[in-house]
């Protein structure tokens, strides 16, 4: 703890971080120079810093001391230069497989001279079209275009970054698929992480003579979302938080900015849910989780609605009312439980009416839907304050696809943060939700070139 | 899930004879003497609970005013039966389908017009409020549910020993009885009604909810009612026993694949409870989703009351509500998840009277100015249905059959229980010497042994009572209780926590008590007693003739010899029985030889070389030749060495156990006899107590008050512990902070063979607490 106060306290000194304009983004992958665990890279100093607006970074207290001396500092200009050399080959892919999701984010470069372009093999271009001219692919990838980072520069090339996500159920076309183009004749390395990393590691290398490179999700996680938040989105800040949470009226959405992100609580909301401490880039620890995540809201909600997509749950469940199927305090009691302080209108039992078959014959499956929402949803933010509490943290991260063009979950927790901890803690949300951790695998790619 | 399976078909084939669905007189009993209702109705079952005097008789022992000789005179004292009035706490738990007939059946039998109100509580007290004034006529006053809870739960807590349990569902006991903490708080309640709350406990009035959860018992019914259009909790628990949860719920490995282990992940895991009903386009079996919905709650709740422990620092963890009530599953289900989340170092307890707390706590509510709290209770084994009574988990059969009703009883005893101030650690104390609970051989012993004792005791009950006709009806009522009670055992050792020994004994006692059988070895007790006495001078005389060492060696050859007189042990019974005649000689020639089975005579007398103990506490055994030929003798001994004696013995009878009452008679006559004794009672030297117990075992952390004042008072430094129930079955491993010397001769061939000695080996174990340093010298050594 004192630590990472410390730390903070250094890098709050630094105000925000340095963006040069739209076209010369800040890249620095792995820039800690302190101790930590990497479970990669060297760690002998800067390993993935590339350009000359390093000392620009979030980690500028860090980097003071690396330029401490001029010899360190000449042997940071050397690796740049080495990196320089040894980018590696296009194309740049960055790989989170989840239970439900699979998310890719592509670095289409924009600054490629006529010299590459002819060099440029065909199906490396032709990959290049397909992601880029397409916004849906097959019946169920989807790229969103929203969320793209335009004119960003990774190691030196400037591009812009897509984000593309497809149902892990089509993970064996996926594979597929780079056999039919050919993918393994371009050499390159494909960084995935998240667990079907591991489950499909085989069927890439049979079916597509692919070598993957695993790496940790939850490294790629925390170091993608850094990276994000710091390279901002599109000139605007990637964070957000809600406005008074308590008031549905005065509830507004409303940026801000991560320049002092540690401690931070962060919850990650995929089919299941992780929830780590993190003190700074490479000192994290993984403090719990639970396995009713989004997963467990799709899950229930095709079983009890027969929905078929997240979509159609969320359509839904934003039509229902979910106190048609919860019990609530004053249902029970007939108002507030004043001997403990209970509001009338807390739920007192999630589905709780469903125990009476008049009530179950009386509901829509627009308040089933809710329902299974506000109930995941509290569960989540429940446990979640319990460990900001226990860990003496203040500031809660919610990421995870789960939040996806999730409002009623977004405002929920942000409430729930706010209620329960009477205003102690901050609910803070991301632009990226999901994609954090294919970013992170991206940012591996480059880094790892850099070791001979 | 074999395990489930298991328990199904061991239970259901004895079901059928086990059900407690009695005539509603034998339910609600001593209805006429009824006073300060109270009831707690919940969502599907509700408890009664009032409060009643039970007269019953009691054997008493009143020395014969001798200065007016009489024929009678030849006795040594009068045996008179006398009724007596004491206070018992009556709860009974019904299906609500039956409050009304419940109620109908109060009104015509409830005497006392003294009571005006009802106390009420539970969710469902409010439904019924109408009802219930317009049947009994009393005025409904509702208390707090919560508060209920908590004043019910601290009650069972102190006054309950067994009370809490730890559920290990593939141990070979599934239940495992924690022994009585001296200091009960803090604790945390975790209460899984339709929603769950979260209660720290922090005293006797001071509690607080420090959170909890919408997810709970009413979420499993209710989701689960929808998803598998099953309508009942019961069925609902039933379905998630026969299911898989790993085709519903994505595991860690669907999704690593197989290569999770070299990451140190356990590959079943749930990763996202429900995770594969969203994708797989297949239909899921109801048994599944029940299972995944059973673990996905449980899970949840598990976590969130880890969490709660963890930030107020509380390791002892109490789970309660319908959700857990009696249903091993969900028992199973949250001891798994806090030993997942707190690896191991919180403990999911249970209560065996879960069910009973709130309507507990409302009657104390009412009674609170009979100070309920000040006296000890105890559970009444004859009254009470015990664990699981009504578990249809457990007996699937009494499902089938309407109106199950299951009973607890307390009965307030007459003098407060508190720990021997000796003990060494009254935390860690367990009296049994044999947990028959988990030991499945020597239960299955026991229990045979019991119920062919079974015989023997109907017969010695209706010989005690002669000039009653009705003795054997009475009796015979009383063989099919106690048998009835020992084939439950046989089914759910577990009933009335640990089973033991001395649980056995005890519930025999309570049983015989039930039918008015106080004291059916109180004739023998006299004619044994006079016999005694009249070669107490002969003996005395005899034992003063051998010089200091033989005399010592002698005292104790006496006691052990005393001892054999028992008719609690089968292979004794046998031979009193058939053999009036024999003698304190021919049982001392039954003796084993030294060196005995557990031999530190040297020690001891090496002991008794040096400097006199300041006081010696002595529990005593039977009556007759033991008290009298074996136990005065060296008694008096102690007195001549100058050792001040405090002798123990039960407040009420059970079995040939010489009494208090007896004891004070027989100490006088001896007294007469005996200048040493005289001097002793005199000078006050010799001091006679009761322990507080009716039982032939001994529990040293249920002990009467006044002892253990007398015991703190007088700097007793030694212990001495006599006979089979109170030395070997109870407290054989019991540590105490000053010496202590247990005696005993093993009568049962079975036990003896277990500690690998013979029919009469001899158990001498003299102990000396190992040495620690004194408060003085800690305090001057530097740290």
């Amino acid at each position: 703890m004192d630590k990472a106060k410390s730390m903070m306290d250094k890098k709050g000194a630094s105000g925000p971080f340095h963006v040069n304009g739209q076209s010369q983004r800040v890249f620095h992958a792995n820039g800690s120079c302190c101790s930590g665990s990497n479970a990669f890279g060297s760690s002998t100093g800067p390993s993935g810093g590339t350009f000359d607006t390093m000392h620009h970074h979030l980690h500028r207290g860090d980097d003071a001391e690396c330029n401490g001396s001029p010899a360190k500092r000449c042997r940071l200009r050397r690796r740049t230069e080495s990196v320089r050399r040894n980018r590696p080959p296009f194309p740049w892919f960055g790989m989170d497989i989840g239970g439900t999701l699979v998310k890719l984010v592509y670095f289409e470069p924009v600054d490629i001279t006529a010299e590459e372009e002819q060099e440029e093999v065909e199906n490396l271009k032709s990959i290049r079209r397909y992601l880029t001219s397409n916004v849906a692919y097959g019946k169920t990838g989807v790229r969103d275009v929203h969320l793209e980072l335009r004119n960003l520069t990774m190691c030196g090339r400037t591009g812009n970054l897509h984000f593309i996500r497809f149902p892990t159920q089509a993970m064996p076309r996926f594979i597929q698929m780079g056999r039919d183009k050919n993918f393994s004749s371009l050499h390159t390395t494909l960084c995935a992480t998240g667990g079907g990393a591991y489950k499909f590691e085989n069927d890439f290398r049979t079916m597509a003579d692919l070598e993957l490179l695993k790496l940790d999700e939850l490294d790629c996680l925390i170091r993608g979302l850094l990276f994000v938040d710091r390279v901002s989105f599109n000139g605007h800040p990637e964070c957000y938080y809600f406005q008074n949470p308590s008031d549905t009226q005065s509830c507004v959405k409303k940026p801000c900015t991560l320049d002092n992100p540690f401690p931070m609580l962060l919850v990650n909301i995929g089919s299941g849910v992780s929830i780590l401490a993190v003190y700074s880039e490479n000192n994290y620890k993984r403090v719990t989780g639970t396995s009713l995540g989004g997963g467990t809201f799709l899950g229930l909600c095709c079983l009890l609605t027969g929905c078929e997509t997240f979509e159609e749950a969320l359509e839904m469940a934003s039509k229902g009312d979910s106190t048609n199927v919860d019990k609530l305090v004053k249902d029970i009691y007939g108002g507030d439980y004043e001997r403990f302080g209970l509001q009338g209108s807390a739920v007192a039992s999630s589905f709780g009416h469903m125990m009476s078959k008049e009530k179950r014959d009386s509901i829509s499956k627009e308040d089933l839907a809710r329902a299974t929402l506000v109930t995941i949803t509290n569960n989540i933010g429940s446990i979640a304050r319990m460990c900001a509490v226990n860990e003496k943290i203040e500031r809660v991260v919610f990421v995870g696809n789960f939040l996806r063009i999730n409002t009623v979950s977004t405002k929920l927790l942000a409430y729930a943060m706010d209620f329960w901890s009477k205003g102690q803690l901050r609910a803070l949300f991301l632009e990226h939700e999901g994609y954090f951790g294919a970013v992170g695998a991206l940012m591996e790619l480059l880094k790892i070139t850099e070791d001979p | 899930m074999a395990e489930c399976v298991r328990l199904d078909s061991s239970t259901s084939s004895h079901t059928m004879d086990k059900s407690i669905t009695l005539p509603p007189d034998e339910i609600f009993r001593n209805l006429e003497n009824a006073k300060r209702f109270a009831i707690d109705i919940g969502g599907s079952l509700t408890k009664l609970a009032y409060y009643s005097t039970v007269q019953h008789k009691v054997a008493k022992v009143r020395s014969f005013d001798h200065s007016t000789k009489e024929a009678a005179s030849d006795k040594l004292y009068e045996i008179s039966v006398q009724e007596e009035v004491t206070a018992r706490l009556h709860f009974i738990k019904f299906e609500n389908a039956y409050i009304e007939t419940c109620l109908d059946f109060i009104k015509d039998h409830l005497v006392n017009t003294e009571t005006k109100v009802i106390k009420a509580t539970g969710g469902g007290a409010h439904k019924f409020k109408e009802l219930i004034e317009r049947k009994l006529g009393l005025k409904v006053d509702k208390e707090d549910e919560m508060t209920c809870l908590i004043k019910g739960c601290n009650f069972v807590l102190r006054n309950i020993p067994h009370e809490a349990f730890v559920y290990a569902k593939h141990a070979d006991s599934e239940f495992r009885f924690q022994t009585t903490q001296p200091d009960i708080f803090p604790y945390l309640l975790v209460n899984i009604g339709s929603g769950v709350s979260i209660v720290k406990v922090e005293s006797e009035d001071k509690f607080e909810r420090i959170g909890g959860s919408s997810i709970g018992g009413g979420t499993f019914w209710g989701l689960g009612a929808l998803l598998t259009k099953t309508k009942r909790f019961d069925e609902l628990l039933q379905l998630a026993s026969k299911g898989q949860h790993t085709s519903v719920d994505m595991l860690v490995k669907d999704i690593y694949g197989g290569s999770y282990g070299s990451l140190g992940l356990t590959g079943d895991l749930i990763a996202s409870s429900f995770g594969k009903s969203a994708t797989a386009d297949k239909e899921f079996s109801k048994e599944d989703m029940a299972k995944s919905l059973l673990h996905m709650i449980s899970n949840d709740i598990g976590q969130l009351a880890c969490l709660y422990a963890k930030l107020h620092n509380l390791s002892r963890v109490y789970f309660g509500g319908f959700f857990i009530r009696g249903h091993p599953v969900t028992m199973h289900t949250i001891t798994y998840s806090i030993n997942f989340f707190t690896k191991g170092e919180v403990q999911a307890l249970f209560l065996r009277h879960e069910g009973y707390l709130g309507a507990i706590g409302a009657f104390l509510k009412g009674a609170e100015e009979d100070n309920p709290n000040q006296y000890s209770w105890g559970e009444n084994y004859a009254g009470s249905s015990g664990l699981m009574s009504v578990s249809p988990d457990m007996n699937p059969m009494q499902r089938a059959r309407s109106g199950t009703f299951d009973m607890l009883e307390m009965d307030r005893l007459e003098r407060q229980l508190v720990n021997l101030p000796l003990l060494q650690d009254a935390s860690s104390y367990i009296p049994d010497t044999m947990d028959l609970t988990e030991d499945a051989l020597a239960r299955e012993y026991w229990l045979y042994c019991f119920e062919e004792a079974l015989d023997g005791v109907v017969k010695r009950a209706v010989a005690s009572q002669p000039d009653m006709p009705e003795a054997s009806e009475r009796a015979e009522k009383f063989r099919q209780k106690y048998r009835h009670k020992l084939q439950t055992l046989r089914q759910q050792p577990f009933a009335y926590g640990s089973l033991t020994v001395r649980s056995l004994l005890d519930t025999r006692e309570h049983c015989l008590n039930e039918f008015n059988f106080p004291d059916p070895y109180s004739k023998i007790k006299q004619k044994e007693n006079d016999m005694a006495l009249k070669y107490y001078q002969k003996a005395v005389k005899s034992l003063e003739e051998l010089s200091w060492e033989e005399r010592q060696f002698a005292l104790v050859r006496g006691v052990l010899a005393g001892n054999v007189f028992d008719w609690g042990a089968k292979a004794v019974s046998d031979v009193l029985e058939s053999d009036p005649e024999f003698g304190f000689e021919e049982a001392k020639r039954q003796l084993e030889e030294r060196p005995w089975l557990v031999d530190s005579y040297d020690q001891w007398l090496e002991r008794l070389k040096g400097p006199p103990h300041k006081c010696a506490l002595f529990f005593v055994d039977n009556s007759g030749v033991d008290i009298i030929l074996g136990v005065m003798p060296f008694v008096r001994e102690l007195l001549s060495r100058g050792t001040e004696v405090v002798l123990a013995s039960n407040s009420g009878p059970a079995l040939n156990d010489v009494t208090n009452g007896e004891l004070q008679i027989l100490t006088e006559k001896i007294a007469a006899m005996d200048p040493v004794i005289q001097a002793g009672l005199r000078e006050d030297r010799l001091m006679l107590v009761q322990s507080g117990s009716s039982s032939p075992c001994l529990d040293l952390s249920r002990l009467d008050k006044v002892l253990a004042m007398v015991v703190r008072e007088r700097q007793t430094d030694l212990v001495i512990i006599e006979g089979m129930g109170r030395a070997i079955h109870t407290n054989y491993y019991a540590m105490l902070s000053c010496e202590s010397l247990k005696m005993a001769v093993i009568k049962n061939s079975w036990l003896a063979d277990r500690l690998g000695g013979k029919l009469f080996s001899v158990v001498f174990k003299y102990e000396v607490p190992a040495e620690k340093p004194s408060q003085h010298s800690a305090a001057l050594t530097p740290s």
